[in-house]
């Protein structure tokens, strides 16, 4: 079964089978504006909850990506490399960022769910 | 007073629109304490006593042009076509900000986009930026960018490193790793490849070195790819680049050099223009302003300012450098002097820079006792003297000839370079140059 | 989102706006290719000797490719510049109230003083005996400098704002070192220039961010909590980035110093208060100034600049190479370390390659002796009178944040646009067409849509009065909501706007041959 989840930090993870893909949501791609460069994590790695993951780089601005739950990273995203507009296009699909094996798969239910998100974006 | 256009009416009305009785008003935040500070400074004075003044100063000091002149050393005298200076006095290169607004910098845009592209081709390079400082910030700059590529932190600079650039590296590159830095060497030290291992981020050698002395540096590159590390080739003498193979030839990974032999003055050593280049892929690791090329709403070519998420004013904690000024007026005759030049010039620059170097040194090292120490160099050698540098540039200086720079300026406590005196010679030196230099030292060895 | 500015970078669909000539240059504006494009490898515009080096001494090292340089006659290199040159805005031509920069006039005296041949054609190494007017120059700039800081020392050779602001940042690391402490942190006030945290992460420091107050002063309380022995220091902009006096400042640095920190102050800001107030007597530890903002160096299309850093007392010790001397046999140099530690220094280290920027202290120096202590003085009330009389004039048709007075600069933010479909960023584009540079935009980070606007001393009140007009104008033609005139803009400038996430995406940093 697949669950979708949200942090505050605006990342968006889709859980199957103890994997999670993990990506920027509409809103931050839009408060960016034009993604030129995605710095991905190596596969192997392993982070803590909340460590910095990677850099999404628009024209003006930069910002991290946090990995939301602790686990080791199995897959990028290489497509991101030659196409970075496909973070502006479709953060939420094609421009996912990096999948990963989570430590605890339990504590997914932690994060924000859909609805949750959207009430913390009226709010901001 | 002449600079201050606001005329007594004028702050009247002003005031008035703001609301306040008085400028003081405006200045009601600053500590009572502190508001009304007394300063032991002189008046206002006019052009004319400022010209007297500075004048006064400036002749008390004994310019280059006025005597056989053969200091190098990292900064070099060469001539400067008129052209150059007048145009980068032109009020819109001088009175000009950063190019943050594009449609109206384009001037500014376009001759950083040239100067970036003679830069990488000069030196053999793919990708180079619109300029650093002066060239021991940028090897300094160019030991924290191999650290942020290589993940890794030990830096080994090569003996043959200006002191002055090593110390530099030391004390902005501590803070990121450790510094290694080999003995006082002419050309690339025997032992250099082992000191290089799994831990070593970059090795940083200069070429021509601080003694004049050129190498090959191929096998030095090969010895630290071997180990993952990278090789960061400094060139203080821009000219040599028009005879001399080139660092990107040779294997370097990233080149950081001084750019103010070409289009810029002597001035005491500042202001000058760091050059630095870099393969393509370590782009985005790579400090500094880029210009870059695009296209406006009609289409048409024009240059902007790129890849500015690196830099400070956007990655702020984490930039690559706290840059923000890059040496933009000094890149700007750096770039008209090598357009003037072209490949053509270039080439016969550094030929006769070599051919006047290469003559003084058989005169010199004909002289009784006088051992020329650099075999291959470009138009800076180092002559080892029967008696103390110091003593010999002294009693030169005594006869009108500022004969080069003595080593021990640069290494006070190395003991084996007492004797030395570092010496360029360049296009403006002429053959009655070297004839006075060859008899001079002849009497002052005897 | 870190660091978002609210900057828009696609460019939107509009009409092409100019009409056509048959040569594509328009009267006194010509388009102007490359020099690559131009000139040939086989043309040079300087008169050199062909020589043939039969005896060579370069160790086989000669190159063996060509560079694939092109040259241009000297006609043909004048005119490329010059035609480059007219596709510039420069303070010379028109008013450049761009904020924390200090875009004011910049004296051809001090051209004319840095061109002496003895300040220009002299060598950093020659012997020192035959510099000393170039010591003297260097002695009385520090002087004027200390004095009009209140501090005891100075730093002379960092070669930018930012390169001081290092310099300042590991005198302090260096004072820690000796007192042996290890402290971590340093910090920084949300509203802070760039260049802080990026030099205090340079130097190994966390950096924490301090928050404002809604009056967009430092929270002074905020700024107690946040102090402890892990603090190494804070670094403070005054006046700050909001264009106002830091009026705690005192109790700032007493709170500071009480927990056993340093007080950096980023003195960028300087042409407010310089000639009126001593910074040292306000307790500050370090203080960079840009030569090429207070002290009118020219600013060359982004540089060459200078940022001396003047030391309190606790600091004094740590100024790095070379130091500068005098005694009854003159001026020297110690440039090294041992010899330093003997006469009872302990330099940082060395900040670069020999003694600073000289062409920089003759200009600023030039400067100072213009305007003497009553000029600096008549000019900083100038430029808080000018910035003043902006924020009054506008703050009723725009939004400021900060209900004023000001410093010598005057902020707003977008409040005033709000729901009209107009950015800060069409503001900016519309005053080019209307013959102003704009003003700084997108900083401070602190206030959305910022518009941060410094006049300078440098300025008659004509020309202020016709930039308030036109800014009035363009605040009630966005309110009226039709925001096409602005999206177009600029439409009288060589060119139009600039499609810069192409640029980052596909970056192309040089000119190369196209295959044949």
């Amino acid at each position: 079964m697949t669950e979708l989840r949200f942090t505050q930090s605006h990342e968006w993870i889709s859980v199957e089978d103890g994997i999670a893909t993990v990506g920027i949501t509409r809103y931050a791609a839009d408060q960016l504006g034009d993604v030129v460069f995605v710095e991905l994590p190596a596969v192997g790695k392993i982070f803590a909850a909340g460590a910095e993951a990677g850099v999404v780089e628009s024209v003006k601005a930069a910002s991290e990506i946090y990995a939301p739950l602790a686990g080791e990273v199995t897959e990028v995203n290489e497509s991101l490399g030659a196409d970075p507009a496909a973070v502006n296009s479709d953060p939420e699909g094609k421009a996912w960022f990096f999948r990963v094996r989570l430590a605890n798969p339990s504590s997914v239910a932690a994060l924000m769910t859909k609805d949750q998100y959207t009430e913390f974006l009226k709010g901001l | 007073m002449r600079y201050l256009p606001l005329r007594p009416d004028d702050r009247k009305a002003m005031l008035a629109r703001i609301g306040v009785a008085s400028i003081d008003d405006l200045f009601r935040d600053v500590p009572e304490a502190a508001r009304d500070a007394h300063f032991d400074l002189p008046r206002h004075a006019s052009e004319m006593k400022v010209e007297r003044t500075l004048s006064y100063l400036a002749s008390h000091n004994a310019a280059a042009g006025s005597f056989p002149f053969f200091c190098g050393a990292g900064a070099y005298r060469h001539h400067v076509p008129a052209t150059v200076d007048h145009l980068i006095q032109r009020s819109e290169f001088l009175t000009s900000y950063t190019p943050y607004q594009p449609e109206i910098a384009q001037g500014t845009l376009q001759a950083l986009f040239e100067f970036q592209t003679q830069v990488a081709l000069i030196t053999g390079m793919e990708v180079a930026n619109a300029s650093m400082y002066d060239g021991s910030t940028a090897t300094a700059e160019a030991v924290l960018m191999a650290h942020r590529i290589t993940g890794r932190s030990r830096a080994v600079l090569s003996g043959n490193l200006h002191p002055h650039y090593a110390e530099t590296v030391r004390t902005m590159g501590e803070l990121a790793g450790e510094i290694v830095v080999a003995p006082a060497s002419a050309g690339v030290p025997e032992g250099l490849e082992r000191v290089i291992d799994d831990s070593t981020s970059c090795v940083v050698v200069q070429n021509p070195d601080v003694f004049g002395s050129l190498s090959d540096l191929s096998r030095l590159a090969e010895a630290a790819h071997a180990k993952g590390a990278l090789l960061i080739a400094v060139v203080t003498e821009a000219v040599s680049l028009g005879l001399v193979e080139s660092p990107g030839a040779m294997g370097a990974d990233i080149v950081a050099g001084e750019g103010q032999s070409i289009g810029n003055a002597l001035t005491f050593g500042g202001p000058y223009v760091g050059l630095f280049a870099a393969r393509e892929k370590f782009l985005r690791q790579m400090p500094g302003r880029l210009a870059g090329q695009t296209v406006d709403a009609d289409g048409r070519r024009g240059f902007v300012l790129t890849l500015s998420a690196r830099e400070q004013h956007i990655r702020r904690e984490k930039a690559t450098s706290n840059i923000c000024t890059n040496s933009g007026l000094c890149a700007l005759a750096f770039s008209i002097h090598l357009a003037l030049l072209g490949e053509k010039g270039l080439g016969q620059l550094a030929r006769l820079n070599h051919a006047t170097a290469v003559r003084l040194a058989e005169r010199l090292s004909a002289v009784k006792d006088v051992e020329l120490v650099t075999q291959a160099f470009f138009n800076e050698f180092t002559l080892k003297l029967p008696k103390p540098a110091l003593d010999v540039a002294d009693a030169l200086a005594d006869r009108g000839i500022i004969a080069g720079v003595r080593a021990s300026r640069l290494y006070p406590h190395d003991s084996r370079l007492r004797n030395h005196l570092i010496v360029a010679a360049t296009e403006t030196n002429t053959d009655a140059d070297i004839d006075a230099y060859a008899s001079a030292l002849a009497e002052v060895i005897a | 989102m870190m660091n978002v500015q609210g900057r828009p970078t696609t460019i939107e669909e509009s009409e092409p706006v100019r009409q056509a000539t048959i040569s594509g240059d328009r009267g006194l504006d010509h388009e102007e290719k490359l020099i690559f494009e131009i000139g040939d490898v086989e043309v040079t515009g300087v008169d050199l000797p062909e020589l043939d080096l039969s005896h060579d001494r370069l160790g086989g090292l000669a190159r063996k490719q060509p560079i694939g340089l092109a040259g241009l006659s000297e006609p043909e290199t004048v005119r490329h510049y010059v035609r480059l040159s007219q596709r510039n805005a420069s303070i010379d031509a028109s008013f450049y109230p761009l904020g924390s920069c200090t875009m004011k006039h910049n004296p051809r005296l001090n051209e004319k003083m840095a061109r002496l041949p003895g300040f220009a054609d002299i060598h950093p190494l020659q012997p020192q005996k035959t510099v000393q007017g170039a010591f003297a120059v260097i002695a009385e700039l520090a002087r004027w400098l200390k004095e009009l800081t209140g501090m005891p020392a100075v730093a002379m050779t960092p070669k930018a704002g930012a390169h001081g602001e290092l310099c300042g940042v590991l005198a302090i690391r260096a004072a820690l070192r000796a007192r042996g402490e290890n402290r971590r942190c340093i910090l920084v006030p949300e509203s802070a220039h760039g260049t802080n945290p990026a030099t205090a992460a340079a130097c190994g420091f966390a950096v924490e961010a301090i928050k404002a107050t809604s009056d967009g002063h430092v929270d002074l309380a905020a700024l107690k909590d946040a102090l402890g022995p892990h603090v190494a220091g804070l670094m403070l902009t005054n006046p700050n980035t909001c264009g106002l006096f830091e009026r705690d400042i005192i109790a700032i640095a007493e709170a500071v110093h009480a927990a056993g920190a340093y007080f950096y102050c980023d003195g960028a800001n300087f042409n407010a208060i310089v000639g009126r107030v001593k910074p040292g007597a306000l307790g500050i530890d370090a203080m960079h100034i840009n030569l090429h903002k207070t002290f009118s160096t020219p600013h060359g299309g982004g540089g060459p600049g200078a940022g001396p850093v003047v030391f309190s007392q606790r600091l004094a010790p740590y100024v790095p190479l070379p130091l500068f001397v005098e005694d009854e046999k003159g001026f020297r140099l110690i440039e090294d370390p041992q010899a330093a530690r003997e006469a009872g220094a302990a330099p940082l280290g060395r900040m670069c390659a020999f003694h600073g920027q000289m062409g920089m202290f003759v200009r600023a120096l030039a400067y100072m002796l213009s305007h003497g202590a009553d000029g600096l003085r008549q000019a900083a009330e100038d430029a808080v009178l000018s910035a003043n009389y902006v924020l009054a004039s506008l703050k009723d048709v725009m939004t400021a944040p900060y209900e004023g007075p000001c410093m010598h600069e005057a902020l707003f933010d977008d409040d005033f646009l709000k729901d009209t479909g107009v950015t800060t960023l069409d503001i900016a584009k519309r005053l080019i067409d209307e013959g102003f540079h704009p003003m700084t935009i997108y900083f401070p980070l602190v206030v959305h849509g910022a518009m941060l606007i410094e006049p300078t001393e440098s300025e008659s009140k004509e020309t202020l009065d016709r930039f308030i007009a036109v800014m009035r104008e363009l605040a009630s033609e966005a309110k009226q909501r039709d925001s096409a005139a602005f999206k177009s803009a600029p439409v009288l400038a060589p060119r139009r706007r600039l499609d810069e996430t192409l640029a980052a995406r596909k970056p192309v940093l040089r000119w190369k041959p196209s295959a044949p």
